[in-house]
């Protein structure tokens, strides 16, 4: 590595925020994937990825995800819930790859809620 | 760079790695890779996280999920149940032990929550092993700031405002050290730090070495700018390898870097810094021995002045400061001396780590403010004594402190206040004993260590430690005399007043205070030949009270000598002839049945075995005997 200038220390700074936004909070933006079996037999998997290559090619540092069990309407998922802080969260149902990107770029980066994908607003409380 | 969805922060300090956290890791990481998971989740390898008694502990973020005692077969359910499904595994979070209550979340949990963490910000938030996540939480701008933006004189009058002392024991103010030796014309001075922590119970500074060596190196930029030195040294034990091995990576990284070694982040300064490794005498922890020791001479304190500052390592100006002084002072260049200020007292600013041991529940590593009274320290974050036994004194300061018993634990822990109490801050090591501990005993185990210890340069600490170890041994074996107790005390304040440096100094304390508030112990070892905790085993009797006794066995089934008789309903029997004074049987006991009393008794129950009546009769003359 090169050697470092006062401007160098933060631009790593920069580089890492998005890493330790995840272990001090401070996000702006939680995503929760809803994965019980239900969930995960639906192709919640390929959903999550979906978001992650998102927020890869975004480059977005104050967006978590975090996964969550079954949210009790197995027949609807995969699902997800988006939740911009200060905001109430939106359920979202019938989940795929598609829909899932088209989320995170009108209501994650954008604000606002997709209405046609979306089940309700407000959550069940969680760890 | 790779991005995750969750970091689990696995405690890597020397306590979680002796309880297999590097196995653990492995694990994570070869089921981690076998779900496919391995970019989504990442693994990190942190320094000491604190709570050691719970270890191997790790902290799973963003959802701040604490998991205690880990093992490698917990894995694979971990990565199934909380990274695939994300459900919480619940059977490895905290449960706090008064109400059985299971905690979920750090911050929730009290050990944490009432912690205030400024030496220890990156603690378990950071890879000590890379240097871009120390940059990532400010790391490198207080030096840059104190580099680019500051004069030595703006550095130290903000160390001076900022009140912070000494951290390694004494207290002195670290502006104050820094001034005098700024003064001093020289061509070359040097800038030291002290990691020869050797108090038995105490490990603050191996955890800030191992969790975030790079706050060291920052620590001392910022101390050798201000004084004008340019080359540094660590002194560290040899008996810390990871905290060696840490410190050197740390050193590797910043010289790669631009950040030590020649001109600074391109602003002409030059620090270079080196690890010397210690052989582990507790002597060379005071600083004049510790800059011969450095020399590669005998470890052996000199008399002062010439103060270090004026004539330190070789002969030249020096500064030595104490691991954690440095872990606090990019945080003062970086926000002022009022954000330090902002807690702690009016002469004890800041925060001081102090390292919990002995018997309380939460083992660990703490920061707390300065001026927190004891008492919240060891039942709200120590969370009280374990098996509900009776807290009856805590050590502070190690073998150079003092105990403090029951009726002084409102004191606030600020340098003053703890000093009148006879014990002092120290380094932070803090012991809790409970009614099992003799405090005879825990005198001459400290002189003992003190004695050994002894470089045995100066005749009072030399001789003295060893002819006031000789008395303790002597009461604690039976051979006190009347006039013991005073006797010890004039050669406390004779070798206080009298030895070269502060290991001497010091060395009286624990038997001084515990002759302050537990004089009534040393009475009776002398007196009575009793030691009534049973740790002394020349000076005990083990017996069963029958009246008490509900024959359940439980002192039967641990007796490693089989020394205890009595069928189902029967009252037990101790048989005096095979008895140890171990002590298990009263431990053991859940009725207050076994007894512990003098060691003339034995020679009563040897002779007629249960003899109740005689004993009673025994007992309440020896307790007249005491009335007159």
């Amino acid at each position: 590595m090169p050697r470092l200038t006062v401007d160098d220390l933060k631009k790593i700074k920069e580089d890492y925020k998005a890493s330790l936004t995840l272990r001090e909070g401070g996000y702006r933006a939680k995503i929760t994937v809803h994965m019980g079996t239900c969930g995960i037999a639906a192709g919640a998997r390929k959903v999550m990825e979906a978001i992650l290559d998102e927020i890869n090619k975004s480059n977005v540092k104050d967006v978590i995800v975090t996964t969550s069990g079954c949210a009790g309407l197995c027949s609807k998922e995969p699902m997800a819930t988006v939740e911009i802080i200060n905001e109430a969260p939106v359920k979202y149902v019938y989940l795929n790859e598609e829909k899932m990107r088209k989320i995170f770029k009108e209501h994650v980066m954008d604000g606002k809620a997709v209405e046609d994908y979306a089940l309700v607003i407000g959550s069940e409380t969680a760890y | 760079m790779e991005r995750y969805r969750a970091s689990v922060m696995l405690c890597g300090g020397t306590g979680c790695i002796a309880g297999g956290s590097l196995k653990i890791k492995n694990a994570l990481d070869e089921e981690l890779k076998n779900r496919e998971l391995e970019n989504e989740i990442n693994v990190v390898l942190t320094g000491c996280n604190g709570f050691c008694a719970q270890g191997p502990v790790m902290t799973v973020y963003p959802e701040d999920i604490f998991y205690e005692k880990v093992t490698v077969k917990d894995i694979p359910v971990i990565v199934e149940e909380h990274f695939i499904k994300g459900r919480p595994v619940e059977r490895l979070m905290y449960k706090e032990p008064a109400r059985k209550q299971t905690i979920p979340l750090m911050k929730d949990i009290p050990f944490f929550s009432l912690q205030v963490l400024r030496a220890l910000r990156n603690k378990g938030l950071v890879d000590p092993e890379k240097i871009e996540e120390y940059i990532a939480r400010d790391g490198y701008q207080a030096a840059a700031k104190a580099l680019t933006e500051m004069t030595s004189e703006q550095i130290i009058e903000e160390m001076k405002k900022s009140g912070l002392r000494g951290r390694g024991g004494a207290g002195f103010p670290t502006g104050l050290k820094w001034e005098l030796c700024s003064k001093v014309k020289g061509d070359q001075k040097y800038i030291l730090c002290n990691g020869d922590e050797g108090d038995p119970g105490a490990f603050m500074d191996r955890s800030i070495m191992e969790a975030d060596p790079h706050v060291v190196l920052e620590g001392m930029v910022i101390g050798a700018k201000a004084i004008g030195a340019n080359k540094g040294y660590i002194y560290v034990r040899a008996e810390y390898p990871l905290a060696v091995h840490r410190l050197q990576l740390a050193i590797n990284q910043a010289k790669e870097n631009g950040l030590l070694g020649e001109n600074i982040l391109d602003t002409g300064f030059n620090l270079d810094i080196e690890i010397y490794q210690g052989a582990g005498a507790f002597v060379c922890g005071e600083e004049t021995a510790l800059m011969r020791s450095i020399e590669g001479k005998r470890g052996m304190p000199r008399p002062r002045p010439p103060f270090p500052a004026q004539k330190g390592l070789w002969d030249k100006p020096s500064v030595l400061n104490n691991v954690e002084t440095y872990a606090n002072i990019p945080q003062i260049i970086l926000n002022g001396s009022d954000w330090y200020r902002s807690l702690g007292t009016e002469k004890s600013t800041g925060t001081k780590v102090f390292a919990l041991s002995g018997a309380i529940n939460n083992i660990g590593l703490i920061e707390v403010p300065m001026g927190i009274p004891l008492r919240k320290i060891i039942y709200d974050i120590g969370g009280g004594v374990p098996k509900g036994r009776k807290f009856k004194a805590v050590q502070l300061g190690g073998p150079s402190g003092g105990c403090i018993p029951e009726h002084l634990l409102d004191t606030p822990v600020t340098y003053e206040d703890i000093v009148r109490t006879g014990a002092i801050v120290g380094s932070g090591g803090m012991v809790v004993m409970n009614d099992l501990n003799c405090m005879v005993s825990v005198a001459k185990f400290f002189l003992e260590f003190t004695a050994e210890e002894s470089c045995g340069k100066c005749p009072p600490c030399r001789i003295g430690t060893t002819v006031m170890l000789d008395m303790l041994t002597n009461i604690t074996e039976g051979r006190g005399k009347e006039g013991d107790i005073e006797l010890l005390g004039d050669m406390s304040r004779d070798i206080i007043a009298t030895s070269l440096c502060g290991l001497g100094q010091t060395a009286p304390n624990p038997v001084l205070t515990t002759i302050k508030y537990f004089r009534d112990e040393y009475e009776s070892h002398i007196n009575e030949k009793w030691c009534k905790t049973g740790v002394c085993k020349d000076l005990c009797t083990f017996y069963i009270d029958e009246e008490k006794c509900k024959a359940c066995g439980a002192c039967k089934r641990v007796c490693p000598q089989n020394a205890i008789s009595g069928e189902k309903k029967v009252p037990h029997r101790i048989d005096q002839s095979l008895c140890i004074q171990c002590r298990s049987c009263y431990e053991a006991c859940k009725f207050d049945s076994v007894k512990i009393g003098p060691r003339s008794y034995m020679e009563v129950l040897k002779a007629d075995m249960p003899a109740q009546e005689i004993l009673k009769e025994m007992h309440i003359a020896a307790l007249a005997g005491k009335e007159e």
